[in-house]
Order: structure tokens, then sequence, then C-alpha cells
């Protein structure tokens, strides 16, 4: 079978796979937060934590108890990497230095999973399991619970409330991220994921060279890196490690799980607000973005420049033989369309075009298909500028789904838009105008300033996924890129309640055929335009000056 | 250059044209006479005032970049940056003149109406009550009046202030105010007792009780409105300008970013160049002609003689979900007319004509009238002339009676009226009723239409009935296409009538109308716009009565006749000045025309910036990495001449829409979907496609201009 062939037939039963996970998924997330009856085991957990749990919040509320959960967890997950060398099953590893513990903390929490650390030589198995997979779970169900606060703008009217942060994140975590963790992890572990508390152990390799085989719980915390959107690998390699990522099986599957909610929540969405076909456009066009991405990864990645390229037959650098260039170029596009991060090569060693699309889907803002909930809640912002123009043009005040988008909802959308580039583009910008960041830029001209571009893209994002090239251990880069992926994600996510809250207070307007039709291919079309025109074409100079000034010659 | 071309007026409507005037209907506005743009050059430089643009964040943004490129221009002196610097300050001046443009049509009618408003004498009257004989008068000017003040007004003098008439009744010729030079009949109490200061009595004597202040009279209100004084941004208006000025901010960002980025390139741009990208990047178009929108929406309104109190008002009835029409002037014209005569057996239809008609000679009603007109059309019976039939006695149709007639000098009396009424008469004069004549009358009334009966008594022998005229109302033609159009664009129509329910019903079935509300007592209306406004509607009306001010007040958009009292006009938020409630639907439609202005613009604005990159990139950069030169796809000449260009294109597209944005972009009633198909058409792929274009054929004139080869 042909590389080019197999690369089909992944991504044509990746698509099946996808397709029949809409409804089921979609319908069972949109039950999670309909269902009137709550667990005997979350009964349990909002009496110790002291939540009321039919008591709703309004968005300033719930916007603080978002807040003040992430920070703890902050806090948590720095204090438990400063003192792991006290812990059990540290597995030898010294404590993590501040700044380091820091950015880990941030980045983790934020749903980012930038990595400065080395995995197997950096954190014992605690941090790894109580510390870093915690917040997997967490962040996860966080993006998951702002979307669906959002969405409850839609469908209450004249309410200040938005819903329950607790009760949502315990929910999304008890009814969908761990059960379908515990499956998922047992089909990794099945395909050759290990999972085990095995100490480091040396061995002696064919060459007779001594090399360290670090086993761990590898399986579960691997589960749901993919599947939360994560990204942050058990091992410095990530999904290239064979520990992590064993087999073209494996990798599909890992590509399956970064894709299935983030795919399926589009469906949630139409349940919720009752009208499946605004979920039906909005999946389309994430799946049409991201398909078109992925095919423009493929098609420069099978480009092969220079000689050893061409005796490769393709862009073989930096890849795993065991992926070729289909497994590759799929999961370097759906880890970036998603706000994933995890790689299963090195994107540095991708070609200008290649490495270039990549960057431009965490560039699009994350949103085809995005991060579980935040891809969600990053298209209705962009849904709300479409609905703004495209609503104009109809001769109405527009409206979306019934809510009016009057000066207070722009301005959250406004806001929503300005933050991400205004911290990917101020950090960029910064590191490369500052002497000390830009000798640590180890590669010269265009591609050294991809290198930049992209990291700070993909911090202020929370996609975590890394260029490399870049000493991103300096302190500048610890400290600037921990404060990008805080303002990053909650500055957005804070804009989105309000919204949500602004949206909820409003009375619905009856839709008729003067009304804007937000479920017709004709609006997905418009909403592929402004994600590209007006997102995209922000970055087009640092585009110019990165990956088309290295590919044009 | 210009993307639109110049579309002619409409045909001007005839005077009070009682149709719907449907064909061909197209929202049109004043064209922009060359002129003008002249004329407000002054005004615009003017505007250069730092301070009065910070209402506009893009504008602002252009202006400052202006004085930077300037300041850089004396510095590092070039042909270049000079050439920059100019057209940056062009482009502030044109969004300028825009805006200039825009209010100076505004302040042309506002001079008109000022020369009505000069100095008036009044004639006070102190302690006038109804029944004062004795008139104590002093002559006072016009302004000192108060709240609460009688001053009479005689033939040939100017009323001081509005007001209401209290006593009398006189012929008012309001052209001062509505350009409608037929007078108008203003009298005391009732609907039509509400006069304006500044207009003048043609006859008779009339006391006005003054019911505004000097400074907050109509008139007043009328000049601050048309000259944009007292216009502040509409919510839509401050959400676009959210939007665009956080798009102004991201590509502030993107640029001021971009130099460090040049700068490790190794190739740091000028301050010009990095302003040139930055302005032609924001959203420059649609924020240079933004105010101009607004304002000439709201002077496409006065051109058509209505006045919105608050552009919210324009806007809202862009929103309009249901409009609440009259039955009577709206759906069907004024009055009930004379449709077809209806004979008992053994009488002709001729017979009953002639006598429908010598009967109705006294009957100066409407209705009346239409009889007359029907016999003469039908039967070429010619109208008598009351003088003609020398010795007839007319009895003159009255409430009380309900009929109306003529006893000739040869003793035959001809009566025609109500039905009751004329059938009692008949009873009472001796004669019989036919059977078949009950039929009839009952079969009208079940269409809905207005029997009235014709009977006739010789002298000496008794009373007999010939017969039925049918009175029917007239649904005003067009009517029902203008309905479907409405419903089309997704606005429910609800004719209100006094009518009993079957009455209402035909009417609805025949002009198409969505729902009726038939006996409606103004509680009525009020508690169908409270419900129709719980399911988030919004509702559209017009009225005219005291009757009505609460719910015009309740309505979203409620219109008020010029004609009506002034609690009515206080109450709505626009005033109709020809008293045409048709008008309602255009005045939607002008609402609708007005954001779909400001979308369509947008757009444009938005999507020109991918050909500017593509401009203006290559130019940038392609010196440093000649393989940029391959996204300078139009093959700009050199680096100077594709930046000028791409500026002189966005200075020069502000002119030429300048008229687009004071006509506003063609609208016709239609769906929702193929309204965005169209203009996603016409402004989105044409503002991806024309810079391309312009850009390319002004690089081809600049490319000549030593310094930029």
């Amino acid at each position: 079978m042909s590389s080019s062939l197999a690369g089909f037939l992944q991504l044509g039963l990746l698509v099946v796979a996808l397709a029949a996970c809409y409804k089921p998924l979609g319908d069972y997330i949109a039950r999670i937060f309909t269902s009137e009856k709550h667990l005997r085991a979350e009964k349990a957990l909002y009496k110790t934590m002291g939540v009321e749990a039919d008591a709703d919040q309004r968005w300033g509320t719930y916007a603080r108890s978002l807040l003040a959960f992430s920070l703890i967890s902050v806090l948590f997950l720095y204090l438990i990497q400063r003192i792991q060398e006290w812990l059990p099953y540290s597995n030898g590893m010294a404590n993590v230095s501040p700044v380091t513990a820091f950015n880990t903390a941030a980045s983790f929490v934020t749903n980012t999973n930038w990595q400065n650390y080395s995995g197997e030589s950096t954190m014992g198995y605690v941090t790894q399991m109580a510390g870093l997979a915690v917040q997997n779970f967490a962040s996860a169900a966080v993006g998951i619970a702002i979307v669906v606060a959002m969405i409850r703008g839609f469908t209450r009217t004249k309410t200040d409330r938005l819903g329950n942060f607790w009760v949502d994140l315990t929910r999304v975590t008890i009814r969908l991220l761990l059960p379908m963790s515990v499956i998922g992890a047992i089909i990794l572990t099945a395909t050759g994921v290990v999972d085990n508390f095995s100490l480091t152990h040396t061995i002696s390799t064919l060459a007779h060279t001594p090399q360290s085989i670090v086993g761990g719980p590898v399986a579960s915390q691997e589960v749901i890196k993919e599947m939360g959107n994560n990204g942050g690998g058990f091992y410095n390699a990530n999904s290239a490690h064979p520990f992590e990522n064993p087999s073209p099986f494996s990798n599909w599957f890992e590509i399956f799980l970064i894709l299935v909610i983030p795919f399926a929540l589009p469906r949630a969405f139409g349940k919720l607000v009752n009208d499946n076909r605004q979920g039906y456009v909005l999946v389309a066009v994430m799946a049409s973005l991201w398909l078109i991405s992925v095919a423009g990864i493929s098609y420069f990645e099978w480009q092969h420049a220079g000689p050893a390229l061409q005796s490769a037959g393709a862009a073989m650098e930096g890849k795993e033989v065991r992926f070729g260039i289909p497994g590759s170029s799929l999961f370097a596009g759906s880890t970036t369309a998603t706000s994933t991060g995890a790689v299963n090569s090195f994107h540095d060693s991708f070609t200008a075009f290649g490495g270039g699309i990549v960057l431009f889907n965490m560039m699009l803002g994350e949103v085809v298909p995005g991060g579980v909930g935040a891809g969600l809640y990053g298209l209705l912002m962009l849904s709300m500028l479409t609905v703004f123009v495209g609503g104009l043009m109809v001769g109405r005040t527009p409206e979306y789904l019934g809510k009016k988008i009057r000066p207070p909802e722009m301005k959250y959308a406004a806001l929503y838009i300005l933050a991400t580039p205004a911290c990917a583009l101020t950090g960029a910008a910064l590191s490369l105008g500052f002497k000390a960041p830009r000798s640590v830029i180890f590669n010269p001209g265009p591609h050294g300033l991809t290198e930049v571009i992209y990291a700070y893209t993909s911090m202020a994002n929370n996609n975590g996924s890394a260029f490399a090239g870049l000493g991103t251990a300096a302190t500048w880069y610890q400290v600037t890129g921990g404060i990008v992926m805080l303002l990053g994600r909650f500055a957005p996510e804070i804009f989105v309640l309000a919204l949500g809250g602004s949206l909820a207070r409003q009375q619905a307007v009856p839709a008729s055929a003067g009304t804007l039709e937000t479920h017709k291919p004709l609006f997905a079309g418009m909403l592929v335009g402004v994600i590209i025109i007006l997102v995209g074409l922000t970055y087009f100079p640092a585009l110019a000056l990165g990956p088309f000034a290295e590919g044009l010659h | 250059m210009s993307v639109s071309t110049p579309e002619t007026r409409p045909a001007p409507e005839g005077p009070r044209a009682p149709m719907a005037n449907v064909p061909a209907r197209r929202v049109g506005g004043g064209l922009l006479d060359p002129k003008m743009l002249w004329k407000s050059t002054p005004d615009a430089l003017r505007k250069l005032d730092p301070r009065g643009m910070l209402k506009n964040p893009v504008m602002l943004v252009v202006e400052a970049g202006s004085a930077l490129t300037t300041y850089s221009a004396i510095i590092h002196s070039s042909a270049f940056a000079w050439v920059i610097s100019a057209w940056l300050w062009l482009t502030v001046i044109f969004a300028n003149l825009a805006e200039a443009v825009a209010e100076g049509r505004g302040k042309a009618q506002a001079e008109t109406l000022r020369r009505t408003k000069r100095e008036t004498v009044a004639r006070r009257l102190a302690n006038w009550t109804p029944d004062s004989t004795v008139l104590n008068e002093t002559e006072v000017p016009g302004t000192v009046l108060a709240v609460g003040d009688h001053v009479v007004v005689e033939a040939g003098q100017v009323i001081p202030g509005d007001g209401d008439v209290v006593e009398g009744v006189a012929s008012v010729d309001e052209s001062a105010i509505t350009g409608e030079s037929a007078p108008v009949i203003r009298e005391s109490g009732g609907d039509r007792s509400a006069v304006t200061g500044g207009t003048k009595v043609l006859s008779d004597r009339i006391i006005v009780r003054i019911t505004a202040k000097p400074g907050e009279t109509f008139i007043d209100r009328m000049i601050a409105l048309v000259e944009g004084a007292a216009r502040q941004k509409t919510p839509n208006e401050v959400a676009l300008n959210i939007l665009l000025a956080s798009l102004t901010l991201i590509f502030v960002l993107a640029v001021v970013t971009l130099q460090p980025m040049a700068y490790y390139s190794g190739s740091p741009q000028s301050l010009v160049i990095l302003i040139a990208l930055l302005v032609a990047l924001i959203p420059t178009t649609i924020g240079a002609l933004l105010s101009a929108i607004g304002i000439a929406g709201m002077d496409r309104l006065v051109q058509r003689n209505v006045l919105a109190m608050s552009g919210r008002a324009v806007e809202a009835a862009g929103d309009v979900n249901t409009l609440l029409l009259d039955k009577t002037g709206t759906i069907t014209i004024g009055n009930r007319q004379a449709t077809e005569f209806m004979p008992v057996d053994g009488v002709s239809e001729a017979e009953l004509a002639d006598a429908a008609q010598l009967s109705s000679l006294a009957d100066y009603t409407p209705e009346g009238r239409s009889i007359v007109v029907l016999a003469k059309q039908k039967f070429g019976l010619r109208e008598r002339e009351e003088g003609v039939l020398p010795g007839a006695e007319f009895i003159e149709f009255t409430a009380q009676t309900r009929m109306s007639g003529v006893d000739t000098r040869d003793g035959r009396q001809v009566r025609k009226g109500a039905s009751s009424a004329v059938r009692a008469w008949v009873r009472d004069s001796g004669g019989t009723l036919p059977p078949e004549l009950g039929q009839t009358v009952d079969g009208i009334s079940a269409a809905g239409g207005t029997p009235l009966v014709v009977a006739e008594r010789a002298p000496g022998q008794p009373a007999r009935a010939l017969g039925v005229i049918h009175l029917k109302d007239i649904v005003k033609e067009g009517i029902r296409e203008r309905f479907a159009e409405l419903r089309a664009m997704g606005i429910r129509t609800v004719m209100i009538t006094g009518d009993n329910p079957l009455t209402a019903r035909a009417i609805a079935a025949e002009s198409g109308v969505d729902d009726f509300l038939a006996e409606a007592t103004p509680e009525d209306k009020m508690a169908l716009i409270k419900q129709e406004q719980e399911g988030g509607k919004l509702v559209a009306m017009t009225g005219d009565g005291t009757n009505d001010a609460p719910a015009l007040a309740q309505a979203d958009v409620g219109v008020a006749m010029n004609t009506g009292t002034s609690a009515a006009k206080e109450a709505g938020n626009m005033v109709d000045l020809d008293s045409n409630p048709t008008k309602l639907i255009e005045i939607v439609e002008i609402g609708k025309q007005l954001l779909i202005t400001r979308g369509a613009l947008t757009t444009f604005s938005i999507t020109n910036d991918v050909a500017k990159y593509f401009a203006m990139l290559p130019a940038m950069f392609a010196g440093v990495f000649p393989g940029l030169q391959t996204l300078n796809i139009l093959h700009l000449h050199s680096p100077a001449s594709a930046i000028t260009s791409a500026i002189v294109f966005n200075a020069l597209i502000i002119i030429a829409l300048i008229p687009l944005a004071l006509r506003g972009v063609r609208y016709r009633p239609s769906s929702a979907a193929s309204m965005l198909r169209r203009n996603l058409w016409i402004y989105g792929a044409g503002g991806l496609v024309i810079p391309f274009i312009f850009i390319k054929l002004l690089d081809l004139i600049i490319m000549n201009i030593p310094g930029f080869n």
C-alpha cells in the first residue's frame, strides 16, 4: 500500500469515526447540562465543596468562581512541583525551579501545556499524576463549562443567571471526561502505551551504550492529554515517543481522541439551542477549514526540495518513520487546529509552508474545531461578528439565535477578538526587540522569526505545541510565556461569560423571513470569510516575514 | 471613479397620491450635487480639529498618522514622504467632506425653516375662558408666550406658537412645514385642533391655547433635527463603532509589532511606510462614511416629509416585526364608495340610479358623492345642481335621520339612507317592503359592505322601496402586493378597524393583510401592542387622535399624523407631515436601507484589505526577501509606486462612495437570504476585486511620476 493511499484511508476512516460520534456524543453532552438530577458522587462532592448545586450564578460570580478555581490550581501545581523531591514516587527528580514551576503551572491550568522541561527528567510521578494530569481534566472541563454558560445566554431570557460553575465543572469531569478517559486509556494500553510505576532502569543497547528507560503512568495521562486538548507529553518527545504513541493505529486513535469532543460540541450546541441546523453549520465550517489545513500540510510535506529530502522521498526530517508523511501531517494539522499542541513530529523541521499552515491554524484563534469548549466559544464569538456584519446587510439590528447584538454584546465580542492577537504579537515583538531573548533564537533569518512567532502564537492561543529551535528555557520566555498563557486564556473567557450574561438578560426576538439565517451554507461561507480575513489577516505581515520569506525563493 | 451608477430620482408622486404607489418602487434618496462638495470644503477643513475627531477613532488614527508622516517628511524630505503625507491628509479631509456634505443638505433645509420662524407678534388674551365675552387683548412678542397662554389669530396672521385651537375654525396654510400648499382646516375640539407656530391663518379667526414653550416648538425641533445638532449616535452605530475601533486597534498592534520583526529580518521600515500600511489596513472607508450614512438616513426621511425625533426610531423602524395599520386611509381609500345599484323586482337599474342620484345631491359626505359619480359613470346621468330642480326642497343627510333626499315641486319624495331608517320611512308612509329587499341588504352586510336603501313616494301613493346601493370599502390598488412584500421581509401586518368582525374579515381577505383587529378601541390597540412586545416583537403604528397617544408612545415606532392632536404628536417618535398613513411602510424601508448601507460599506472596507496587503507587503520586504516578489501578483512597478497607489486608492474610494453613502444602497423588499446573497456579492466580492483593479491602474499612472520609478 502506497503511503499516500494509506494517508487517504486514515483520513477517511477518521472522518467516518468522527461523523459517527457527532450525534450520540453531542446529544450526550447536551444531556449532561439539561439533566435535572445530580449523581450520588456529585452530591457528595458538592457537599464537600460547600456548593449549593441548584443555585445559579450571575456571570460575574461564574467568572469569579472560574478565576478562584484557576488561581488555586496554579498555586497547587506550583507547590507540588516545588516540593516533589520529598513526595513519594519522585523517581529521583529534584524540585523544579521557580520560573519553570510558574510557567508549567500557568501552562497546564490554561490548557496550554507548553513544556519548558523534559518530562521524563524533570517531573516525578506524583507531580505528573496528581498535578499535571489533574489539570488536564480540570482545564478541559473548564473550557466546556464556559461554552455551556455562554450557550445559556442564548437559551435563557430575561435572567442574569448563567448556571453554576462548580456544577458544570463537576458534571463535565464526572459524566464526560472520566468515563471516556477510562475507555480511551484501556484502548491505548492495548496498543502498547505503557502505564506503570516502574522506576528508571538503565539498559545496554546493541551498540553497548547505556540507555535510561523511564516507565510511568503514561496511558492514563496520554488519553486526557489528547482528549482534553492539553498536549503536555509525559515524555519530552511527546507523541513521537514510542511509549506514548507506539504504532500507526495508536497514532490514528490519538488523533481521533484529539478531535472527537471539539467536533461533537457543535451538536451539543444545536441541541441546547433547540436547532440542530445551527450545529451543522458550525461543524461544517470547522471541518472544512481543518480538512483544508491537513490537505495543505500533506501537500507541502510531500514536496521534497533538496537532495536529502528527495532521497528520503519526502520532507521526512523530524518525522517518525512509523507514521510517515500522512500520519505526521494529519497529527500536526489536528493538534494545531485544536488547541492540543501534542506533537508526533518536529514542526520546526516541516517545510516552510507546511510549518506556516501549522502556525496559521493557531492564528485563526483555535476555532476549527479548536480546544474543548474554547474552540466552540471562539467560533460563536466569530459567528457573532459575522452575524453583525451580515445582519446589517439584511437591514435589521443584527441578531443571533434571537438575541440582538447591541453595543454591550459588541464590546465583549470586540475585546475577545482583540485579546489573543494582542498577547501573541506583543510577546513576539518584545522578544525580537530585546537582545537577550533574541540571542537564544537558534536559527537565523525567517526561520528564526517563525520560531518566535510560533511560540507566542501557541502560548496565547493555549495550544502549547512548540516549533523548537528557540531557547525557551530562558527566564524571559518562561515568565512572559506564563503571562501570555494566563492572559490568553482568562481574558477571553471573562469576555465570553460577560457576553453570555448580556445575552441572557435579553428578551428573545422571534425569527421571521427578515432574519438573517444562520443555518444556511451562505452563512457558513461568510463565517469562513470572517475567520480568514478578519482574524487570519491580522497575522499576514508576520507570516510574510516568516514562512513566506522562507518558502518563496 | 465610481462603483455605482447614478440613479434617477423616483418619479414624483402625484399630490397626495392615494394609491400605494407600488410598481418599480425603490427607496431613493437625494443625489449628490457636485457643487456641494466644493461648498462643504471649508467645513471639512474646520473638522480637522482633533477634538472633534475624537468621536471617530478610525479617522483620528489617520489624522495622527498624517501629522506624523508630515513631521517625518519635514525631517527626511523626499518626494515619496510628501506625497504619502499629502494623501493621508486628503483621506481625513475626504472623510470630513462626506460628513459636511451630509450635514450641508440638512443645513439648507434648516435655513428654509428659519425663514418661517421670523419674529411674530402675538395677540395675547388675558384670563380668557370659553365663555368670556370681553376680550382683554395685549400685543406681545411671540417669544414671551408661556404654556397655557391664549392668543387670538385672524386671517392673514401667523400663528405665534404651537397650540390647540380652543375656539373657532379656520383654514391654515401649513406649507411652511409640510411644503403642501393646499390649506387645511383647523377647528376647536376633536382631532384637528393642533396648530403649529409659523403657519398662517388664511381665513376666519381662532383662539389658540399655547402648548409649547418658545424655543421648544415643532419648528425649533425640526430645525435641530435636520441640522443634525441633536444627532446622537444610535445603538447600532455605537456597536459598529466599537467593532471598527477594535479592528483599528488590532491593526495598530499588527503594524507596531511589525517593526521589531522587520528589524530582526534586516529590513526596518520607515515611519512613513508603516503609517501608510496602517492607514491602508484600518477600515477607513466605513469609518469615513459612517456618520454621513446616518445623517443621510434621517435626511431621506425628511425628504419624505417625515420627522423622526431620534435616529434610534429610524433604526427601530428597520427592525419592526409587526405593522399596525389603520384600515381607513392606509388599506382602503378614505371612504366607502358606491359600487353597485341593486334594484328590487319591477324596478330598472337606471331608475334606481336616477333616484339614488337625486336623493344624494344634498349628501355631501364622500359616500353620497360616490353615489352621484357612480350613477353618472354607469348611466350617463348628469349631476343636477341643486338649483337645476326649481322649487325642489333638499333634505340633507344628518347623523340623526341617517337619510338624505329631495322633495320635488310636484310632490315626489325620494329618500336614501341607512337601511333601517329608510325602511321605517317606507312603512310610516304606508308602503310595504318587498321580501327580496331584506335579502339583498343582508347579503351586502354579510359581504362586509354597507347597504343603503333607496325609496320614493309619488304624490298620493304609498311609498315604495326601489332598491339598494352597495357601498363598499375600496381597497387601495397595489396594497396586496405591498403586503406580500412585507411578508417576504418578515413583517406581519395587522389591520385596525372600528368595523364589525364580518366587515373587517372581508376587507382583510381582499387586501391580503395578515391579521385584523375589529371593533378596535384604543385599549384593544394598546393591548395588542403589549402582547406583541411581550413576544419580543417590535411594533410600528400610525395614529392621529388623542386617544391614540398611549398606543403611539407604547409602540416602538409611533408615527403621528401632522393633522393629529398635539398629544398624538408628542407621544409618537415620528411625525408625518403629509399625514399619509401608508408612509409607515416607506419608513420601515428607509430604516432597513440605513442599516444595509452600513453593513455593505463595512464589508467592502474589510475585504479591501486583501488587495492592499498584496500591494504593500512585497513592496516593503521584497528588497530583503526577493522571493516575496511572488506576492506582488499585480506586478506593481516599484515599492514607492505600489504603496502610493494603495494610499491614493484608499483616499479616492471615500470620495467615490460619498454618493452611495448619501443615497443609501439599492434596496428592494425581499427576504433576508436573497438580500444577503446580493449584498455579499456586490460589496463582499466587489470589495475583494475592485481594489486590485484600481490599485493597478493607479500604479500605471504613478509609475510615470519622477521619483516613483
